[in-house]
């Protein structure tokens, strides 16, 4: 199997940028060619198994350049290497590629990452909301919504007790 | 002395003393208040020394709502209906600090006690509050049962307002955000 930064450096060059963190191997890559990375990553080096997708928001991060980050959290079932793909989003219309067409365990973690953050996947089969009510509009987990929420836990008839 | 093989009494009486006996619990349970009704159930604390052991998972056959444990806001709906379902007359018990008030769960999907949505007789605080308490808890309603209770349910009518908390006064506006734990030096809480 090739060493994984040989096969990424040497497709992408600069494009991919390597971090190391206590053996954690870090890549940030450009979100226009996320797919291309992970097509590789699967095919060429083994990463078979998507273990999480995960979202953050750096909004008053310090020294954030940019909003939304998506960690792609992979594992190569022979050699248990595991590998961390970050993609940075921006406000309006965050968007990211569906990795949905390499590893189908990626429905339901995009799907979260969206109802949370609402950033969109594109080409996902059924991107809809999965913890929240559908008739929930904002994503709770952008650091610009307030803790309380918007008064969305309050908005229920009560019932009397004459009435039931 | 022979006694008369009748007695004389009122009707009310009769049925109050059939249903404080023998309230049969619907289990609403959520989280960990759940595991703590079930050891009242079971033969250490056996709540069936006070009629109240059939439980049972259907709400049609069912006097007493036991809420236990934190409900969101997606469970509402479920839980007015579950609470309609049930045939008359029926009380309600809201188990634990969650149920009664959102517990430490103050965050936008919990909501800040079950009283806002649903009528509440009895309230148990702890968290999880022991089995000796959600005992207590159903003696009471016991008792509230034979104080109030009438054979065609006539004290429920009059109970036709809404009977949960008016919006509370420490409630801050949604926009207003709190400290993280640790910034104990100031108030707990500051505004945005």
């Amino acid at each position: 199997m090739p060493d994984v930064q040989q096969v990424l450096t040497d497709r992408f060059g600069d494009a991919v940028q390597r971090s190391v963190f206590r053996d954690n191997v870090r890549y940030i890559v450009p979100v226009d060619r996320l797919i291309e990375v992970m097509t590789l990553l699967k095919s060429e080096a083994g990463f078979d198994y998507l273990a999480d997708i995960a979202g953050i928001d750096y909004l008053h991060y310090p020294d954030a350049t940019d909003r939304y980050g998506v960690v792609y959290a992979l594992a190569n079932s022979e050699t248990a290497e595991r590998l961390y793909i970050k993609v940075l989003v921006n406000d309006p219309d965050p968007s990211v590629p569906s990795v949905y067409p390499l590893w189908k365990g990626a429905d339901w973690l995009e799907r979260e990452v969206f109802d949370m953050y609402g950033v969109a996947f594109d080409g996902h089969p059924d991107l809809r909301r999965i913890l929240m009510p559908d008739e929930f509009e904002a994503y709770p987990l952008r650091k610009d919504y307030p803790l309380r929420g918007r008064g969305e836990r309050h908005n229920f008839a009560p019932v009397t007790r004459a009435e039931s | 002395m022979k006694f008369p093989d009748f007695i004389v009494t009122q009707l009310d009486w009769l049925a109050n003393q059939a249903r404080a006996n023998s309230l049969w619990p619907m289990p609403f349970a959520t989280a960990c208040c759940g595991i703590e009704l079930m050891s009242t159930a079971s033969s250490r604390y056996d709540i069936a020394r006070f009629g109240s052991e059939a439980m049972r998972f259907s709400p049609r056959q069912c006097d007493l709502m036991l809420v236990a444990g934190r409900v969101v806001m997606k469970m509402i709906p479920v839980l007015q209906r579950i609470w309609l379902q049930m045939p008359e007359p029926k009380w309600c018990i809201s188990m634990g600090a969650c149920a009664s008030s959102g517990g430490v769960f103050d965050t936008y999907a919990v909501v800040q006690g079950i009283d806002r949505f649903i009528p509440v007789d009895v309230y148990v605080p702890g968290c999880p509050p022991r089995p000796e308490q959600l005992i207590r808890s159903v003696l009471d309603l016991q008792e509230k049962i034979k104080a109030t209770g009438t054979v065609n349910a006539r004290e429920f009518a009059a109970r036709s307002e809404y009977e949960g908390p008016t919006s509370l006064a420490i409630q801050l506006a949604p926009d207003e955000t709190m400290v993280v734990p640790g910034d104990y030096s100031t108030s707990t809480r500051l505004r945005d």
